[in-house]
């Protein structure tokens, strides 16, 4: 066992670049998700709103970042993009960025169906006593929309942190980058090396991802007790 | 009902046809996009007055470009690039590639330089400009030290192991078809094949034979190179004629002062063995 490739682990700075990597994984998401969700929860108001150019303007770019799959969006964002326009931004910077408007697309698509799905004497009552359109979404719709939203942008959330594995793509040293490197380097010394880094990624976004789903569980969970007494 | 489907049609017909705009858009754009970018390249003097050079390195390809367990990249690409910057005199930073984005990224400008073990070849003349080369590789052939394969001769009629889609493969289909091939599909499966006596040798990139038989002592690399001489070399974005040019000297100032043959002591010797000599490698 001398050899043996959970060692890989515990060579030189290996265990703390992986940690690092994760760091950069988890940065990215973080930030993404915050900007993403104040954006997608703006942009969901605005979609159940009666102006017909909005809603359609919205509704293209929800079914553009729905349908484009994130590698071509990162790929558009990172390769393309800067040789037609002449921006050119740091990979970071262009991952956060990817991330967030795609979040904030899911996002809008999320609030909006959870605010259409408030019972519609809900709304009329509002309007009954004289609410205008922005106190009824502050009192009436807002409050009862967030806790049929909730696990919905839970799921989301663990979502995008997976797939920031794709990160790679763009030069962005993330924890997978960051293990391929610990592999290739130590192929020679620890064929079984692979098996290890790879393990405890897996257990990283375990960690992160698992107590998420079980809230976005446990949520929906009551809520049904609550709507069905 | 039937109002209902004809606005979810028109609504469809609606995104389909702006996203067809906004892709033609960019189709157009990138045809014409050789002219206007290349009025965004970086020249030697943008690079010094910037401070730094961005070069893109390989961080998974030992022994050419990777991380050591410090977490330092290091290599014989990297020893280069640290050089070229230190010879112009700023800092580089490290954009680390994969094989299949080091044009891409040299024609975003995201990177000035590329030094990921780049091999030239005529499709990719097309597309970025080469300096002068700093390595050689060419196919080899391994075989058993009890009964070694040194010449071609030795191998008509016989079973010969290569990986599928090799330059290796390559060159004994079209100028050895008397060589019986046997071919697999990754480097584990042939080196498993050559161990268990299904071929008489096997025949791959003379660098990665170099490094394998370093911990397979009863194999020797009996043909060092054999078929044509492919170069590693420097690329810089098309048209950038002041970094390609700069480059060029620095190459061959470089030479001149033994650079290479250090740098293949330090870099190459501990991972290709004592069969090797550096003029197998580096470019004289």
């Amino acid at each position: 066992m001398a050899h043996s490739g959970i060692n890989v682990l515990f060579e030189g700075r290996n265990l703390v670049r992986l940690f690092g990597g994760l760091g950069t994984t988890i940065e990215i998401a973080a930030v993404a998700l915050v900007l993403g969700l104040i954006l997608g929860i703006v942009l969901g108001v605005l979609r159940t709103f009666p102006n017909r150019l909005l809603r359609l303007l919205l509704r293209l770019y929800l079914e553009f970042f729905r349908i484009v799959p994130t590698v071509v969006l990162l790929f558009l964002f990172y390769y393309i993009l800067p040789r037609q326009l002449g921006v050119n931004m740091p990979a970071n910077e262009v991952a956060t960025l990817v991330f967030a408007l795609w979040t904030a697309a899911e996002m809008s698509d999320i609030v909006r169906g959870a605010l259409i799905s408030v019972p519609k004497h809900q709304r009329e009552s509002g309007l009954a006593i004289g609410l205008n359109r922005w106190q009824l979404y502050r009192y009436v719709l807002i409050p009862q929309a967030v806790s049929l939203e909730l696990p919905a942008t839970i799921n989301l959330v663990t979502r995008v942190i997976k797939t920031t594995s794709l990160l790679m793509l763009i030069s962005v040293m993330d924890v997978i980058n960051v293990g391929q490197q610990v592999v290739e380097a130590n192929n020679q010394k620890y064929p079984t090396g692979v098996f290890w880094v790879y393990g405890i990624i897996f257990i990283m976004y375990f960690v992160i991802d698992y107590p998420l789903s079980w809230w976005a569980k446990r949520m929906d969970k009551k809520r049904l007790e609550r709507a069905n007494g | 009902m039937k109002k209902y489907s004809l606005k979810k049609l028109m609504l469809f017909l609606g995104i389909a046809a702006s996203l067809t705009l906004v892709l033609s858009a960019c189709g157009s754009k990138s045809s014409q996009s050789s002219t206007s970018s290349s009025n965004r390249t970086s020249t030697v003097q943008q690079i010094k007055k910037r401070g730094t050079i961005r070069i893109a390195v390989f961080g998974d390809l030992p022994p050419y470009g990777w991380v050591n367990k410090q977490g330092q990249r290091v290599g014989y690409d990297l020893t280069l690039a640290r050089q070229i910057a230190k010879d112009l005199k700023v800092k580089p930073k490290f954009i680390q590639v994969n094989a299949n984005n080091r044009v891409d990224a040299l024609n975003s400008n995201k990177v000035d330089l590329v030094l990921a073990n780049f091999t030239v070849t005529p499709e990719r003349k097309q597309v970025v400009d080469f300096a002068s080369p700093y390595m050689k590789v060419s196919v080899g052939v391994v075989s058993p030290k009890t009964n070694p394969i040194t010449n071609v001769s030795q191998l008509q009629g016989k079973n010969l192991i290569v990986t599928k889609g090799t330059t290796a493969e390559n060159y004994f289909t079209s100028k050895q078809p008397n060589v019986k091939l046997l071919k697999f599909d990754s480097k584990t499966q042939q080196f498993n094949a050559l161990k268990n006596n299904r071929g008489v040798a096997l025949a791959d990139d003379n660098s990665y034979l170099y490094a394998w038989v370093k911990n397979q002592p009863t194999f020797t690399v009996g043909i060092k190179s054999i078929g044509p001489k492919q170069y590693i070399a420097p690329a810089v974005k098309k048209g950038n004629q002041s970094l390609l040019n700069w480059t060029n000297k620095e190459i061959k100032s470089l030479n001149g002062q033994g650079f290479f043959e250090k740098d293949y002591n330090s870099q190459l010797k501990p991972f290709f063995g004592k069969e090797v000599k550096p003029g197998d490698i580096i470019i004289k």
